[in-house]
């Protein structure tokens, strides 16, 4: 491979838009390329800063209004029952007078938007991922880890040690997904870190996990005792549900307990 | 608005609310940084999604944003004109005009304090807004709006491969950017 090749190559290879086999080339072209190799380094500096840094805007509640008057009106008996519950902790965890006031778009507005949260929580997983980011408060003991929560969020999120399982509790972390502060309990299996992040929702509906694949990384959902589970790793899909598994064992456990 | 079509398709409307609306969010952030003014964004992306209603019908998935980025850009597209017919303002420059010349022109004045800091979201905004149309379309669409480069590729209607090559030359262009920060001028 030339550097011609390798320097476009590079971005499609930062981007995880590669298969495996031209992935494997174009890192041996960088293996042995100092130039390729300082252009990488800089292309994945810079991404992460771009990454980190949030570069979004929010459309202006004006704007929302304006374009809520102008589509025409939903049935209101068909948008109920085809509302997912996956995100009305984030619809609703801000407060119901807000709900009220606006009618049906808060909810609209919010609801089967699980792509872009799935995004986040892969965003919020890299992010992490940097030296320094993983964890605000280190700790292997849930007695330590569950109580430093308490006033950071509107959610105590369950802290639960599973080393006797095979997955090491190494600590907690306030991050940010969907513009909300959200818990993150951080697990470690052999070198791969589990974030779980946690967040509150309004109903207590139960819902099945579920695993999705976005960027190589593998995300589990589930809705639990007033809360939305996502457990995000590069372990594998089985090893991941093994440990939601055991995380909601434990957690039952806990609570009849 | 009259929108007659979907006026007697309640259920049509609630899918196109539901399948639209969260992405609204999406939609402003790229008219934002195709178009470079607020209330320009606004209404390109009230157009936009009127548009996407009258033409609801032909949409057939699988994603649905870059279906409604295509259309956001069609309405910028317009918008671009309508600059670029006003006699006081600014024509953007081409896709040509950018290869040939450099990106950053004069050296910037940065504090020395900032130097290696990580960038904060406004300078980086900044540095994004210096690039040409193609380029910093691109770039939000991969690392702001995170599509895949076959979702731009769809949304901007060109190759992949073209994708791929403004990519890279979108991030060589804010790299030299970057890195003139950092050095101080003097």
């Amino acid at each position: 491979m030339t550097c011609d090749e390798a320097e476009i190559l590079l971005h499609a290879l930062i981007d995880g838009e590669l298969d495996a086999s031209h992935a494997r080339e174009v890192e041996a072209h960088v293996a042995q390329c100092p130039r390729c190799t300082a252009s990488l380094a800089a292309y994945r500096q810079m991404s992460q800063a771009i990454a980190t840094a949030d570069l979004r805007y929010s459309a202006p509640q004006g704007l929302r209004l304006r374009l809520e008057a102008a589509l025409p009106k939903p049935a209101v008996t068909a948008a109920a029952p085809s509302r997912r519950a996956v995100l009305r902790g984030f619809a609703l965890g801000s407060g119901l007078s807000a709900i009220a006031a606006t009618g049906l778009i808060a909810i609209v507005l919010r609801n089967d938007d699980q792509d872009r949260i799935n995004s986040e929580i892969v965003s919020a997983h890299l992010r992490s991922l940097q030296a320094g980011h993983l964890t605000d408060v280190l700790s292997t003991d849930q007695h330590t880890v569950k109580p430093w929560f308490n006033g950071r969020l509107d959610v105590a999120p369950p802290v639960i040690d599973l080393t006797a399982q095979g997955f090491t509790l190494i600590g907690g972390r306030l991050d940010y997904v969907d513009a909300r502060p959200i818990g993150a309990v951080v697990y470690k299996r052999r070198a791969h870190v589990i974030n779980l992040f946690v967040a509150q929702t309004a109903n207590m509906a139960h819902r099945a996990p579920r695993t999705e694949t976005i960027q190589g990384y593998n995300i589990r959902s589930w809705s639990e005792r007033g809360l939305n589970f996502w457990a995000i790793s590069d372990i594998g899909a089985d090893e991941l549900a093994e440990f939601t598994d055991k995380f909601e064992a434990a957690a039952r456990t806990n609570t009849e307990g | 608005m009259p929108v007659p079509s979907l006026d007697n398709d309640p259920d049509k409307a609630r899918r196109f609310r539901e399948m639209t609306l969260p992405h609204l969010d999406d939609v402003y952030t790229l008219a934002r940084y195709l178009l470079r003014d607020a209330s320009d964004a606004e209404d390109a992306v009230q157009e936009c999604y009127l548009r996407a209603l009258k033409h609801f019908h032909t949409y057939r998935g699988p994603a649905i944003k870059p279906w409604l980025f295509a259309i956001l850009r069609n309405v910028c597209r317009a918008e671009y004109a309508r600059r670029a017919a006003a006699p006081s303002s600014a024509i953007e420059d081409t896709v040509e005009t950018a290869e040939q010349t450099p990106l950053w022109n004069e050296a910037q004045e940065t504090p020395e304090a900032q130097i290696l800091r990580e960038r904060d979201a406004s300078a980086i905004r900044r540095l994004i807004d210096t690039l040409a149309d193609p380029f910093r379309e691109t770039f939000v669409l991969r690392e702001i709006n995170n599509l895949s480069y076959r979702e731009i590729a769809d949304a901007v209607g060109a190759p992949v491969g073209t994708v791929m090559s403004r990519l890279a030359r979108a991030r060589a262009m804010l790299r030299s950017a970057w890195m003139a920060e950092q050095e101080p001028s003097k």
